[in-house]
């Protein structure tokens, strides 16, 4: 059912944990849905993400999608990290089945959510997308 | 691999294998063909698995008809009995295989009414209930005898004398229970029961109604003259002989075997719950079937849970939504009132008869680190 990238990112997830002294936090989809993720970034003065770090709740594909998300944006610039897609992410765990595409476009709206947190404290315009916090924007409804 | 979804299905035993084989091979006539040997053979042949099946359940050997699946069974008692009847109102469970639920779905499309019982927190329908839904224009009652994934066991025999007291028909999907229960439809009092062998050691894609003596349900498969005019299409008598030889054995063998899994099943019931914290045992603890173990697990999802164990050589199955295509998880676990994040943590184990001691003892070491590292990794679960 899952390519063998997947497998492996979710036996050996990259950078699952929190970062007590983060500067960029976002936390998008909810418990009823089945799947919450949570991005904990340190972003430095020039804008770098210096580390990165992910929980997760949900399916192996939601918890391949977060490790591989934080690995492509990690050591990136904020401009470089908004730039990923969510295709991206599916592309570089080698395809993920259609039911579970959703959990790629949520692992590129935590990032995004993150780096609009760091946006808030710091008074920066934010330009990048906003979770719509409603399951029914990523899953494929009926 | 350790196999502990027997409720999804059970290997075909060496012995049923064997009973059908000839009837594939230098048996293969048509069971219609009464004029040469092999064709008055597989007529035989069949009519002696209707009696042993017949035997199996309690009932006559012309109140049983073939189908081919569980689903096929439950699809015609329901559809068949609306369709009869010129009532429009039918009374099943919220609880209820698919088989039942899409089609009353499907008839309440076509202007009928259903009235989905609730179930209590442990999967129980209220016999109160059933009686105060119960009306002149109902056609119907169908609640099943076992659900297929908290392994709750109804008081059918009560819920089918309301229903006759108002003279009302009863059909019970019995697909989980045959094999694992006693099962005797006069002792049920119910008046048709859908059955599937590959539940019990016999191959998939066979099953069975029973209809009671006098009742004729409109029959959904036209043709031939099979099935004594109720359901067409050339006997499957390989399969039919398999289903036979399984139910047979089952029974046989049922007092030892269920009082052997019910240890087993509740050994693990007592390791999972007192090595995983904040765990809850889904169902019933007294009226559950031998073999079901249904549980939720905080802050953790089921299909990742699913992956893990699967990574550690256990098969078992869960309510979650990731575990299908839909957005929402298990429609029984939301039915006995458990929140939807909780039942997205949902694991079902359902052991068989070959499952043994140590598979139990090797689960219960390799279940609570694995929830554990799935916790670690969650979000509900850093404030803990």
């Amino acid at each position: 059912m899952y390519s063998e990238k997947v497998m492996d990112h979710f036996q050996n997830p990259r950078n699952v944990g929190e970062i007590p002294d983060a500067n960029a936090v976002g936390t998008v989809g909810n418990a009823k849905c089945g799947d919450i993720m949570k991005i904990y970034m340190k972003i430095d003065e020039n804008k770098v993400i210096t580390d990165i770090k992910f929980k997760t709740f949900g399916c192996g594909a939601a918890i391949a999608t977060s490790s591989m998300a934080t690995e492509l944006v990690k050591g990136k610039t904020v401009e470089e990290a908004l730039e990923l897609t969510n295709k991206a992410v599916v592309e570089a765990l080698d395809g993920l089945p259609p039911a579970k595409l959703h959990c790629s476009v949520l692992a590129e709206e935590a990032i995004h959510a993150a780096i609009e947190d760091y946006c808030q404290r710091n008074r920066i315009p934010f330009q990048g997308k906003k979770c719509e916090g409603c399951c029914s924007s990523c899953h494929n409804h009926e | 691999m350790i196999y502990f979804d027997n409720a999804a299905t059970t290997a075909v035993s060496p012995a049923v294998v064997e009973s059908m084989l000839p009837w594939f091979t230098e048996k293969f006539g048509n069971p219609s063909s009464i004029f040469y040997t092999i064709g008055a053979e597989a007529g035989k042949g069949i009519d002696e698995a209707r009696e042993w099946i017949a035997e199996a359940i309690g009932c006559e050997k012309t109140e049983l008809f073939f189908t081919g699946s569980g689903s096929e069974a439950d699809n015609w008692a329901v559809k068949g009995t609306a369709l009869k009847s010129g009532k429009k109102h039918i009374i099943t469970s919220a609880i209820e295989h698919h088989a039942i639920l899409h089609t009353c779905a499907f008839l309440e499309k076509q202007g009928y009414r259903v009235t989905y019982l609730p179930v209590n927190e442990k999967g129980l329908v209220s016999p109160a209930d059933l009686e105060a839904e119960i009306c002149e224009d109902t056609a119907l009652v169908s609640i099943m005898l076992a659900n297929n994934e908290i392994g709750t066991i109804q008081p059918i025999k009560e819920l089918a004398e309301i229903a006759h007291k108002k003279g009302v028909l009863f059909h019970t999907d019995a697909v989980q229970a045959v094999g694992a229960i006693p099962v005797d439809v006069k002792e049920l009092g119910v008046d048709m029961l859908s059955m599937s062998a590959h539940k019990f050691h016999g191959p998939k894609g066979i099953g069975a109604l029973y209809i009671r003596k006098g009742l004729r349900p409109v029959q959904l498969i036209h043709g031939g003259g099979q099935e004594r005019n109720m359901r067409a299409g050339t006997e499957n008598t390989a399969y039919i002989v398999g289903m036979a030889r399984a139910i047979t054995d089952a029974v046989k063998n049922m007092e030892e075997n269920s009082a052997r899994i019910s240890r087993l099943r509740d050994k693990l019931i007592e390791g999972v719950l007192s090595a995983v914290p904040e765990t809850i045992l889904n169902g019933d603890r007294e009226n559950r079937l031998p073999g079901n173990a249904n549980f939720s697990f905080r802050y953790i999802e089921g299909e990742s849970l699913l992956l893990r164990l699967s990574l550690a050589g256990f098969a078992a199955s869960s309510g979650s939504a990731c575990a299908s295509a839909s957005l929402d998880p298990s429609h029984v676990l939301l039915a006995i009132g458990l929140p939807h994040e909780i039942a997205h943590g949902s694991l079902r184990i359902s052991l068989g008869t070959e499952n043994t001691e140590e598979e139990v003892d090797r689960f219960l070491q390799v279940l609570p680190p694995i929830v554990e590292t799935l916790r670690q990794m969650s979000p509900l679960y850093e404030n803990k």
